[in-house]
């Protein structure tokens, strides 16, 4: 889950990284005179997309005035459609120097991946396409730990000032801390920035590992703060698996796998998908009345495509959802059925037994797909 | 032959006593598995369905000769039954648990590698299963049928219908296996490529990938100097949206790899038939048999 700024640095603040003085608003009113900032101050916007500073959404305010103005300004300005509902007003720093860092995880080598430039604050992805030798990159054993040794290696081949050897050493530990016992999936700190009051994170990209809730209480208070698509939550609430998508074929299925290839499938006959719904495994009746519920809502949706390969999942039990889902409702659109694998004869026996007009079962993945796209005549 | 299981594998069962956990040790040992032992702590000596608990791997292993385990323990206990099972020396452990931290994969992962000589396949994966043989973990072996094709991929479901294909065409399967799409696998396409490549009764391969990662790209270069067998390939996501980029460190990695685009052209390179749609997967296989 990727988090705001202001977010990423709320979660600074437990592992004692140090970074601007800042205070966080989401309506005018709040705006206060007597901050207990110093000016000058930057007023950002909280967006989670890039180029926010070249769009208008960053600005640096000298005195109140300034403050109220550009705070007008950009609350509720829309950013590559992202709307700004918070902005994060921050202590501005005298930047002598900007790095960058972050700590992700390399799938290929299954290894942590600590990435230092001394080339921060500019784009880091240029960075490393036209000078790699500018970008220093460490992998750490995830069953050791990072010693002084590696990260004070890594200072001196970034070619870092090494006047602040030691601040950096710390701060680098304290994100790594962040990183590890933080459950992060990625924590990217451009820039990380040598400023006339010592070693600091201006910026920060945190994103977290939501398999990791159950160990995290702080979790759910961000999670609760990440808006959601309006398409998207009745779904999230649902435990279901959603995306919105362009096409008119509503698609429900059992696995990611299997639900991405009948996406393909459908456009291979012509068709586009309205949406990704993964069932997940183990799904009861109630999951798959859900399901249909969340098409319902979705006025692009023209036909309808269930998709099961029952493993952990029981074709009979997705018969069941279907048939309470639908009985002695008027359909708004076709529903294609394929069901296989686990109990599918009892399945099809169910749907059988419960015929519904605008209800279709097909015993191959493509001929449903033909059918979901070419209609029903 | 088949690889990684057979007839004489013997299986533990962790977390035997849960609801899934006991659910499938019995389907498994209906078809013919020799699930020969659980394990829960505080519940040594008690059986389930004449199944014998254990309180440790260990025990397990020292009176019933038991060298797979099937892990089934929820996501907060899972890191320290993997390790439990690769410490006590199982040749192979068959993590089906989902929702597992991506640090504990990683920290797991790399133990097993340095101190132990275990194989780990999962987590959050199918589980593997030899038709006619023997199976472990989730998979529905109604649709299988014993033979030569070895299949392997990522995703579990997707497995199903690959293996479904071929069935229908009745071409047989050797082995069966479900390497997971969690971020840290115990088992890559690689290793089980590799088994499949030295395994005599194997006589081709169809692999199963999806978008996201580098996976594919890598077992395309492996394949193209290591595997002397026919292989089939399909890539699903080939119309999936674009998904969320984990900042720029995470595009630094993967560079242009990761796309259905990338990894299809990688994989044909290697003198893959790759397909562009699952139910084509057993009329390409036939062809190239």
């Amino acid at each position: 889950m990727d988090l705001f700024e202001y977010q990423g640095k709320s979660l600074y603040e437990n592992f004692d990284i140090a970074h601007p003085n800042s205070h966080l608003i989401n309506k005018i009113e709040d705006l206060e005179e007597d901050f207990t900032l110093s000016y000058p101050v930057v007023v950002k916007a909280q967006v989670q997309v890039g180029g926010r500073g070249k769009a208008g959404g960053i600005k640096l305010a000298n005195n109140y005035e300034e403050l109220l103005l550009f705070s007008q300004e950009i609350l509720g300005m829309d950013i590559k459609g992202h709307v700004v509902e918070k902005i994060l007003i921050e202590e501005a720093s005298e930047i002598n120097e900007e790095y960058y860092l972050s700590f992700t995880l390399d799938r290929s080598e299954k290894k942590y991946l600590m990435m230092l430039s001394a080339k921060g604050g500019m784009d880091i992805e240029a960075v490393a396409e036209e000078n790699p030798d500018d970008l220093t990159m460490v992998h750490i054993d995830p069953s050791n730990s990072l010693t002084d040794e590696m990260v004070l290696k890594a200072i001196q081949d970034s070619n870092l000032n090494e006047k602040y050897e030691t601040e950096l050493l710390e701060i680098i530990k304290s994100l790594f801390r962040l990183f590890v016992d933080g459950d992060c999936d990625l924590v990217e700190v451009n820039p990380l920035a040598i400023t006339s009051d010592g070693v600091k994170a201006l910026d920060s990209k945190v994103s977290l590992d939501m398999n990791a809730k159950y160990r995290h209480e702080e979790f759910e208070d961000i999670e609760k703060d990440i808006p959601i698509p309006p398409s998207e939550k009745s779904a999230k609430e649902k435990g279901l698996n959603f995306i919105k998508l362009d096409g008119s074929v509503g698609i429900i299925g059992n696995g990611a796998g299997l639900v991405m290839s009948t996406l393909d499938v459908v456009a291979e006959y012509g068709g586009s998908a309205a949406n990704f719904l993964d069932i997940g495994g183990g799904a009861k009746a109630e999951t798959v009345s859900a399901a249909l519920d969340v098409l319902e809502t979705d006025e692009s949706v023209t036909s309808v495509f269930i998709n099961i390969f029952g493993g952990i999942t029981r074709c009979d039990l997705v018969a069941q959802g279907i048939v309470e889902a639908t009985r002695g409702k008027n359909l708004k659109w076709p529903i294609v059925i394929r069901l296989d694998g686990t109990n599918a004869i009892e399945g099809l026996e169910i749907l059988k037994q419960n015929p519904n007009e605008k209800i279709f079962i097909t015993e191959t993945m493509n001929q449903a797909a033909e059918l979901a796209v070419k209609g029903i005549k | 032959m088949a690889i990684l299981i057979d007839e004489n594998s013997k299986v533990v069962v962790q977390g035997i006593t849960g609801r899934e956990g006991q659910f499938h040790a019995l389907r498994n040992r209906d078809y013919g598995t020799n699930i020969v032992a659980g394990t829960r702590p505080g519940k040594g000596g008690e059986e389930v369905e004449s199944i014998p608990i254990f309180n440790t791997v260990q025990e397990a292993i020292d009176q019933t000769g038991a060298n797979v385990a099937l892990t089934m323990v929820p996501p907060a206990f899972a890191k320290d039954a993997v390790l439990e099972a690769a410490y006590a020396d199982c040749e192979l452990i068959v993590c089906i648990t989902e929702g597992i931290p991506a640090k504990d994969e990683a920290e797991m992962y790399n133990l097993i590698k340095q101190k132990t000589k275990s194989k780990l396949l999962g987590p959050n994966c199918p589980g593997l299963i030899s038709p006619g043989k023997s199976n472990v973990g989730i998979m529905p072996h109604e649709i299988t049928l014993p033979g030569n094709i070895g299949v392997v991929s990522r995703s579990g479901t997707l497995t199903y219908q690959a293996v479904h294909e071929l069935t229908q065409l009745d071409i047989g399967q050797s082995t069966c296996i479900g390497i997971g799409g969690d971020p840290v696998p115990g088992m890559s396409f690689i290793d089980v490529l590799k088994e499949f490549e030295e395994d005599v009764e194997t006589q081709g391969i169809v692999m199963i990938g999806e978008i996201g990662g580098t996976a594919e790209e890598e077992a395309a270069e492996y394949i193209k100097a290591n595997i002397s067998k026919p292989v089939v390939s399909y890539i699903a996501g080939v119309t999936a949206p674009p998904g969320k980029k984990m900042g720029h460190a995470g595009a630094i990695v993967s560079g242009n790899k990761g796309t259905a685009k990338a990894k299809m052209s990688a994989l044909e390179e290697a003198n893959v038939v790759v397909v562009s749609n699952p139910t084509k997967i057993g009329q390409a296989v036939k062809e190239i048999m």
